[in-house]
């Protein structure tokens, strides 16, 4: 069954907690973009777009996730550059960050929210 | 008209060699077709380490096993003398009756031995020590021998007693002087050595002369060939002042060598005194358009038998003619080497000739240790030494010499047993570390400083420092451990953030604790949640330990790169590519037709790999599972190209079908695909196999490489190609199938076991102490008796084997991955679109994400 789906407040559905792996990502279709959805260790769940600026391709949520220091993050699988899965900011090159969005969970549903607005880093 | 000039080298030795090569590697060659003669009927080879000819063949010691250079403008012409030379004409003559214009000659003839005017040294098996084809006759005589002498007791002599020995002949060594090599030790150095040789079970006379060689005159040993000459076998060795003749069946000179000037003399260019061709400091003989490099050449008079001296007379001469400055100024004659398992080492000063110059001399007969340092009347400096028996400290004694450096306050500490001062002692930047490549201690900090090298093989190849006798590599690992402390920067092992480990202490320790999970695994080990770094190498040392499904959720499921992850190859649009196995590259018509017809259907890119398969480009991430169920219903499975793991055995088609193969090559390439299919490696693993010498496969640029003999097949070890190509190296020859993956299973487990992360065999092995001869005592000898273990190992491996891709169609858990969008699984990614070239697709980039609108209906979670 598909439809159109919006929901009070810009959050649309996207899955189930439970069809995202743990420590993976998935990529989400979310007002025609890419988004890709990721599910951490302790079932926390960030949402950034898919498109990485270094490779020029769609591919982030195919990343491997996992920590520096405190901060959890994807790695882009093409060249490995880490990105913050909280904000976007890419962790190996100050100036390049990729979008982050609001991402809830209801009843086990996944929502995707709009795009956070970070203040600049330094 | 060309432009282009001709370069002829006369001398296909290790100088010759050394310098067409700093002529390719400088440029040289944009200027100059370069022609080399070499009149020996093999290309260069390591003539220093010509005794080893026995134990690892010719194979192993050739500088360029293909015979060719890969630069082109650059030729080998073999078995080919070069015979005189017309400096009017700028012409060579050849053994072959024609001849060669030059617009420069470099002569790179070498020396002969010298064979003193002995009667009776035109006997049979009276030789020399000079060729592979001197020890190849030396070995044939050996077979009837009971005794041999060698009749010389310098540093080829003692090598040549050392061959005569090994081929189990009784052998005497004889020496005109007081005592063995004369020119670099002393008396008591001299004694030392004697008895060390002694021990082994040679005989050594010295200061005696021979006055004859004795031949047999009974018919039945005369050997009469169509002349109807009789030239006798050697039955004896008269001394001179002595009544009694040692009986022997072989005679070996090695009284010197004599450089090879005779070109140089016929065609009027100058020579020294005491022979050698007589060159400017730039290597420039009378001639200018004529050079002489290595042991033909006498810099200002002086002959020098060293490879060193003669590699750097090699590089001034390509220098020079490239313009730059280079000069020769004489060289450091500092040896150090082993002969029949005992250190040698003399430098600098040895004899104390320095006016009132002081000797430190410590003894120890019952070791076999003596070792002496000459230094200057003020105690102050360091002038040489000798050291017998045991020249661990060599390494950093000559470097005091030839910099001067200020002697510590105890000299004596530098030659005690277990001297506690030499690592310590800082060596200033000036000091020669690598004599052989002159590179000095600034030259490797500033490196290891500047090109952030961390291990001994990265400067090696950064500096050319230790490529050539290796002596100095303790001294690079210790320099390395010095400037790392310095930059703050600890020699770590770690492989990451995440453990203290290094990638073999985590494979013990999964090993030990049985940790099956990544999780089990940092909860006992590590901290935090991992990284791209450490997460692959687990999954990787959990599949060569377990050999589970690389998806498998409760194990390794989120480790995986991406390759692993979708088990196919990412390219750089985001779509992935798609390697089916083809064993040993042999495939039917039927199943080329299935790859080109799946290509066609799902409008893939394609292409032969060097591996001999075919890969199939530009499937989305959702194609995959149809792709592969079409490809496993026609009975393919995975090739694993995707993962750090055993690639392909590549394979020529062998004795069943080529007129010049002697095995089945094509068959033991299939067998040892399959035998290591999935094996999950440190880094990929990729085989040859080849049916004959001619090595059409390519196998001894693989990480394994087996080449079919006569008798059975060599096997070699730590090739790659890539961006630091080398050459696979023979670790048994002549072996049957099953001893053939006896040594295989033992090699590739103890390589998985115990190589750092991404590090292909070749690097490992040589940061393993001994490389490849610890390799062997390992493998072939099973020196650590882990040989039962690592075969069982393997043998596991091959028992639990499946095919990823069929068991990944099975389930639909592993399968869910593989969708666009979790909300869309339908829609394709509209990120990836393709152009055509020459018939077939390509991927195109966008410079910003693409949207499909907001207008595209998705499925809502169910």
């Amino acid at each position: 069954m598909t439809s159109t789906t919006t929901v009070s407040g810009g959050f649309i559905p996207v899955c189930r907690l439970d069809q995202l792996e743990v420590e993976r990502g998935a990529t989400a279709l979310v007002h025609g973009q890419a988004v890709a959805v990721f599910r951490t260790y302790d079932d926390q769940v960030f949402a950034l777009g898919n498109y990485d600026p270094f490779s020029k391709s769609s591919v982030i949520a195919r990343g491997i996730v996992g920590t520096r220091g405190e901060t959890p993050f994807v790695a882009s699988p093409v060249y490995k550059q880490a990105f913050d899965l909280r904000t976007g900011a890419c962790l190996d090159d100050e100036g390049v960050s990729i979008p982050s969005y609001e991402v809830k969970v209801e009843d086990g549903v996944v929502l995707v929210g709009p795009r956070l607005k970070h203040p600049k880093r330094g | 008209m060309s432009t282009r000039k001709t370069l002829v080298v006369a001398g296909h030795g290790m100088v010759g060699h050394r310098f067409v090569q700093a002529a390719i590697e400088r440029g040289l060659t944009e200027r100059y077709d370069v022609i080399v003669y070499g009149e020996e009927p093999r290309e260069a080879y390591d003539r220093v380490a010509l005794t080893s000819y026995y134990e690892v063949g010719a194979d192993a010691l050739s500088f360029l096993p293909g015979g060719q250079y890969e630069d082109p403008r650059a030729k080998v012409v073999l078995n080919t003398q070069v015979t005189a030379i017309d400096r009017d004409a700028k012409t060579v003559a050849l053994s072959d009756g024609t001849t060669q214009a030059y617009d420069v000659l470099v002569l790179a003839t070498g020396a002969a031995p010298f064979v003193p005017p002995v009667p009776g040294k035109d006997l049979q098996n009276v030789f020399v020590y000079r060729t592979i084809e001197d020890l190849q006759a030396i070995e044939e005589a050996a077979k009837t021998a009971k005794a041999g002498v060698v009749i010389g007791g310098g540093l080829l002599g003692l090598e040549a007693a050392n061959a005569l020995h090994q081929l189990e002949v009784e052998t005497h060594v004889v020496e005109l002087a007081p005592r063995l090599m004369a020119v670099q030790v002393d008396d008591a150095g001299g004694a030392t050595l004697k008895r060390h040789i002694e021990r082994l079970g040679l005989t050594v006379h010295t200061g005696v002369m021979t006055e004859y060689i004795e031949g047999y005159t009974d018919a039945e040993l005369v050997d009469e060939d169509a002349e109807g000459n009789t030239d006798g076998k050697v039955s004896g060795l008269k001394f001179k002042d002595n009544d009694e003749v040692l009986p022997v069946d072989i005679v070996i000179f090695s009284a010197g060598i004599r450089p090879r000037d005779q070109l140089a003399r016929d065609c009027g260019l100058e020579v020294a005194e005491r022979g050698g061709i007589l060159v400017s400091p730039n290597m420039q003989t009378s001639d200018e358009s004529i050079y002489a490099i290595g042991e033909c050449a006498a810099p200002g008079g002086r002959m020098y038998g060293l490879v060193a001296p003669g590699y750097s007379m090699a590089e001034v001469a390509a220098d020079h003619l490239l313009g730059g400055a280079g000069e020769f100024l004489g060289a450091d004659m500092s040896t150090k080497l082993k002969l029949m398992g005992v250190d040698v080492a003399s430098f600098g000063d040895a004899f104390a000739t320095t006016e009132g110059s002081l000797e430190l001399v410590y003894s120890d007969a019952v070791a076999g240790i003596y070792k002496k340092l000459v230094i200057s009347e003020d105690c102050t400096q360091l002038l040489g030494g000798i050291l017998v028996g045991d020249a661990s400290s060599y390494g950093i004694l000559r470097p005091m010499v030839s910099s001067g450096m200020a002697l510590p306050e105890n000299p004596e500490d530098l030659i005690l047993p277990a001297s506690r001062g030499t690592a310590q002692i800082g060596m200033p930047d000036e000091a020669q570390v690598c004599s052989c490549m002159n590179v000095t201690k600034g030259e490797i900090c500033k490196a290891i400083h500047d090109e952030e090298l961390t291990d001994v093989p990265a400067i090696k190849q950064c500096t050319k420092a230790g490529t050539v006798c290796g002596s100095c590599t303790n001294i690079l690992k210790n320099l390395l451990t010095e400037e790392m402390e310095k930059a703050g920067k600890a020699v770590s092992k770690a492989i990451c953030e995440h453990f203290d480990h290094s990638r073999q202490e985590l494979f013990d320790l999964i090993k030990i604790g049985k940790l099956a999970s990544f999780d089990a695994v940092v909860a006992a080990h590590g901290t935090g949640r991992g990284c791209d770094i450490c997460k692959p190498a687990i999954a990787s040392i959990l599949a060569s330990q377990f050999n589970g499904h690389v998806l498998d959720k409760k194990t390794v499921g989120s480790l995986q790169d991406t390759n692993d992850a979708y088990l196919a190859n990412l390219q750089k649009n985001g779509t992935y590519s798609v390697v089916p196995r083809i064993p040993g590259g042999e495939i039917t018509p039927e199943k080329l037709i299935v790859i080109g017809e799946v290509a066609r259907d799902f409008g893939l890119y394609t292409k032969i790999t060097g591996g001999q398969r075919i890969d199939m480009f530009g499937a989305r991430v959702e194609q995959l599972p149809d792709i592969w169920k079409r490809l496993v219903e026609a009975g393919f499975e995975s090739g694993h190209a995707y993962g750090k793991s055993l690639r392909t055995v590549k394979s020529c088609v062998g004795s069943e079908w080529c007129r010049y193969g002697v095995q089945e090559s094509v068959a033991m390439a299939i067998e040892l695909e399959l035998r290591y299919r999935g094996l999950r490696s440190p880094h990929k693993l990729k085989g040859g196999v080849s049916g004959c010498a001619r090595e059409c496969a390519e196998a001894r640029g693989k990480d394994f490489g087996v080449i079919a003999t006569e008798k059975g097949w060599n096997l070699y070890v730590g090739g790659n190609g890539g961006a630091i190509p080398a050459h696979a190296q023979l670790l048994a020859s002549d072996v049957d199938s099953a001893t053939l993956m006896k040594y295989l299973d033992r090699f590739l487990m103890y390589y998985i076991r115990t190589a750092d992360r991404l590090q292909r065999t070749s690097t490992w092995m040589d940061s393993l102490d001994g490389g490849i001869v610890r390799v062997k005592e390992i493998v072939v000898d099973d020196a650590l008796g882990l040989g039962a273990e690592l075969e069982a190992e393997m043998a596991q491996h091959i028992d639990s084997y499946f095919d990823e891709w069929k068991a990944t169609l099975e389930d639909p858990e592993k399968l869910a991955r593989f969708v666009s969008f979790i909300n869309a699984p339908g829609t394709p990614d509209p990120n990836i679109s393709f152009t055509e070239d020459r018939g077939q697709i390509r991927p195109v980039n966008f410079d910003e994400p693409v949207s499909l609108g907001s207008s595209i209906p998705v499925g809502a979670p169910q």
